[in-house]
Formats: structure tokens, C-alpha cells, sequence
């Protein structure tokens, strides 16, 4: 079994020596000519102001990060489940035990939309 | 000292992994020119028609241009991770193919041996591929941060939200999948849908074609496709995360977004249109068509498919992008997951 994650090795390997090559054989051919404007970030041709990435963004974004690092748990725990569920000696027990799990979840979501965590203006 | 055997295994990996990477890796040409093709005929025109017959060769031009732009780093920028962005978007659409199987053996027919059409058929299959794909978020949110323009920093914003939120939708949709066939791997919950078309996920009623609606939507957001190409949306963001990339670099990252979008369409065809299954036995004393030309049939479908909504949809807007995901998709999932699971208990 061990050896099926062999060939992910392989494989994260062999795509970067192909993307390293494909970077390489370009730089080899490519012209360089570059210029202060041309090295300066695009910015509908005015001068750009300031820096970007100084870490200012809408904190919105930051909110939806954080629902997603619940929900994509929760999905975690929807997985071992949903392949065990056929299993007739314990699957009603882990069935109610799980909708349970999913109404806690599904309350949070409620309690985010109420909040307006989920509106764009 | 490892056995023969072993060794053997490992040496069929490394073939396969090679043939599969170079495949994956030349596909985006042929992809862009039937793209370009079938733009032009949607929009009565005749597409790329100078470069050979019926500009068939225009790919190859647009590859040999790309090799030999100039690539630009910005003064201000990140050089390392600037240069390291387009490889981090590009290795996970590769490593997701680890385990997407195209079929379930073949036999060599001089060497007496049978050769299975996956790389390897882990039993995490559906959950590594969601979990590899999801790398791919680092490509963009770190090459548009490197960048240092604006208009990088704004795309890869709202492509990194958008892609996290229309995760969570693949996921319950992927979920749905898992309860019908009660396996992770992908082998497995092709083997569930054999027999006839009766048995395909997406013919499961009443929740089949919900997860089919769900899982649609989601990962042509996830791969950034009309109607959901935000990230690439000219007319607010310039060109997006990848403003500031030129030359190769940038078509590294079209490189991964072509790959994903054949990666989507296979799952699409693995999770609900059955595989490699036919969708009948064949009535007439003919030999069988291959399970293969099945399954190459069933994914070009839906690249087709997804070629044709890229010229018909307008594009969405941001704020109704996640009030879909968010309020729509979401909550229509957790609702099905309970109807899913009690018809299967």
C-alpha cells in the first residue's frame, strides 16, 4: 500500500524538473532588455503609488478564511462516515449521531449568515 | 535489498508517471486551439485559421512565442516566491493524478503481463485528490501577494476566497458520492456504477443530479471558469493574480488551469457518468467498444461542455459568487447529505 504514495513523490518530482526545464529552455532563448517602467507593476499606465503588499486587505476576507477552516473540517468527519454508513450494525446509530453533528454546524452557518458575515457590499 | 518484484512495480510507477506527465503536459495545446476553434464558430467567425490547415498548428506558434517572451520579474516584487508561484500551481494539477483511474487493466500483449490504468489506486483517492487540489490555492494567493500591484493582491484576494468557498461545496458533493458507493477510491466507485446507466450517480433519484448540479458548479469555480472567472476579470482587475507574469511563467499557470479543467472533467465523468461503464450492452453481435474510448469520450463531452458555457454565460458578479456558494450551495448540500443518508441506512 505504501508504494501507491511512492508515485506522488514521483510524480511532485518529475512535474517540477519539467516546469525548472521549461523555465530554463525560455531563459536560455528569451531577450532581456528591461527598464524602470517596464519593471514597475501595472497600474493603468500611472505611476504606482505606494506599496501593495503590506498586508492591508478587507478583514471580510479574513472572516470567510475562518468558515471555511470549520466547514472544511466538518467535510473531514463527513468522510470516514459516509463509507462506513452501510454497515447495518451501527449505521443508525452513527446516522442520528451525525445529523446531531451537522445541525451544531448548520446552526453555526445560520448564526454567521444572521451576523452578516456572509453579505458583500 | 528490495525483490524483483517490487522493483518491477516501481519501475511500471515511474513509466506511467512519465507518460501521464508528458500527456498532461502537451495537452493544453491541442486544448487551446479547439477552444479558440470553438469560440470562433460560436460567434460566427472561423477561429485560428493562418498557422496550417485550419490553423491547427497555431498552438504550437502560441507555445514557441510564449518560450521566447521576455519574462519580467517587477522591481518591487517578491523575487523568490514570485519565481516560486507558477510551480506551486503547476505540481498539485499534476499530483492529482496519482490516483484518477482512466480504466481498470489492460494486458501487455508481448511481455504476458497485466498493466492496471491507474498510477495507483489509494484507498483516500476522492479526499487525496480534493486535498492536493486545494494546494493549488498557494500558487495564486502567493504569486499575486509577490507581485506587489494592486490589482494582483485584489485577484488573488477574491480567487482565494472564491476557491476556498466552492471547496467546501466539492466536498459535500464528493461526500454524496462516497455514501451512494461506500468507498473512497475512485476504482471502487466506478465498480459501483457497472452494469447499465441505471446505475450511474448521477441517475440515483431523487439525489443524484442534485450532487451532479453541486459538484458542477463548484469546481467551475474552483478552476475559475466562465461563469466564474472572477479571478481573471478584465474589466475590475486587469488580468488578475497574474497580472505582472509574462513569458513562461504565465504559462505555467495556464498550464495548471488547463490541467485542472481536464481534471474536473474527469471526475465529473468518474463520480456520476460511470466511468469507463457502458451505458448498454451492446444489442448487436458487434465486438464491444473498448472501455477506454468510454471513458475518452464521456471526458471530452464535457470539455466540450465547458468550452461551449465559457461563450455563452455571462460572467457573475462577486458578491452573487458567494452568495451562491455560501447560501445556496451550502445549505442545499447539508440538506442532502441527510436525504443521502437515509436512503442508505
Amino acid at each position: 500500500m505504501l508504494i501507491s504514495y511512492l508515485a506522488v513523490l514521483i510524480i511532485i518530482g518529475f512535474v517540477s524538473l519539467l516546469g525548472i526545464g521549461a523555465l530554463v529552455a525560455s531563459y536560455v532563448m528569451q531577450p532581456r532588455n528591461p527598464y524602470r517602467e517596464k519593471l514597475a507593476p501595472w497600474e493603468c499606465g500611472m505611476e504606482p503609488i505606494g506599496e501593495a503588499n503590506r498586508g492591508k486587505f478587507r478583514i471580510h476576507f479574513f472572516i470567510i478564511a475562518i468558515l471555511f477552516i470549520v466547514f472544511d473540517v466538518e467535510t473531514l468527519f463527513l468522510f470516514p462516515w459516509a463509507a462506513i454508513l452501510n454497515d447495518k450494525s451501527l449505521s443508525l446509530f452513527v446516522f442520528v449521531e451525525m445529523i446531531i453533528f451537522v445541525a451544531v454546524l448548520a446552526l453555526g452557518l445560520v448564526y454567521a449568515w444572521v451576523k452578516g458575515a456572509l453579505d458583500w457590499i | 535489498m528490495p525483490d524483483v518484484t517490487t522493483l518491477i512495480e516501481v519501475l511500471l510507477i515511474v513509466i506511467k508517471v512519465v507518460v501521464i506527465a508528458m500527456i498532461l503536459f502537451s495537452l493544453p495545446m491541442p486544448l487551446t486551439w479547439l477552444e479558440r476553434k470553438v469560440a470562433g464558430h460560436i460567434q460566427v467567425r472561423l477561429g485560428p485559421w493562418r498557422v496550417g490547415p485550419h490553423g491547427i498548428l497555431q498552438a504550437v506558434a502560441d507555445a514557441i512565442k510564449l518560450m521566447l517572451k521576455e519574462d519580467i520579474t517587477p522591481d518591487k516584487a517578491d523575487k523568490f516566491l514570485f519565481r516560486l508561484a507558477p510551480l506551486l500551481a503547476l505540481v498539485p494539477a499534476f499530483a492529482v493524478f496519482v490516483t484518477i483511474p482512466f480504466g481498470e487493466s489492460i494486458s501487455i500483449p508481448f511481455i504476458e503481463r497485466d498493466v492496471t490504468l491507474y498510477i495507483a489506486d489509494m484507498n483516500v483517492g476522492i479526499l487525496y485528490i480534493l486535498a492536493i487540489a486545494g494546494l493549488g490555492i498557494y500558487g495564486v494567493i502567493l504569486g499575486g501577494w509577490a507581485s506587489n500591484s494592486k490589482y494582483s493582491l485584489l485577484g488573488a484576494l477574491r480567487s482565494s476566497a472564491q476557491m476556498i468557498s466552492y471547496e467546501i461545496a466539492i466536498s459535500f458533493a464528493a461526500i454524496g458520492v462516497v455514501m451512494i458507493a461506500n468507498s473512497l477510491s475512485l476504482v471502487d466507485i466506478v465498480g459501483a456504477q457497472s452494469g447499465s446507466i441505471l446505475n450511474w450517480n448521477i441517475l440515483y433519484l431523487p439525489v443524484g443530479p442534485v450532487w451532479f448540479a453541486i459538484f458542477l458548479i463548484a469546481s467551475l469555480a474552483e478552476i475559475n471558469r466562465i461563469p466564474f472567472d472572477l479571478p481573471e476579470d478584465e474589466g475590475t482587475l486587469g488580468a488578475g493574480f497574474h497580472t505582472e507574469y509574462s513569458g513562461m511563467r504565465f504559462s505555467l499557470f495556464m498550464l495548471a488551469e488547463y490541467v485542472a479543467m481536464v481534471t474536473v472533467s474527469i471526475l465529473c465523468v468518474l463520480l456520476f457518468f460511470g466511468g469507463w461503464n457502458a451505458p448498454f450492452d451492446m444489442p448487436l453481435p458487434i465486438p464491444p467498444i473498448p472501455a477506454i474510448f468510454w471513458f475518452i469520450g464521456k471526458v471530452s463531452a464535457f470539455i466540450y461542455f465547458f468550452m461551449w458555457l465559457r461563450f455563452t454565460l455571462p460572467r457573475y458578479r462577486y458578491d452573487q459568487l458567494m452568495t451562491l456558494g455560501w447560501k445556496v450551495l451550502i445549505p442545499i448540500s447539508l440538506v442532502n447529505i441527510l436525504v443521502t443518508g437515509y436512503m442508505r441506512i
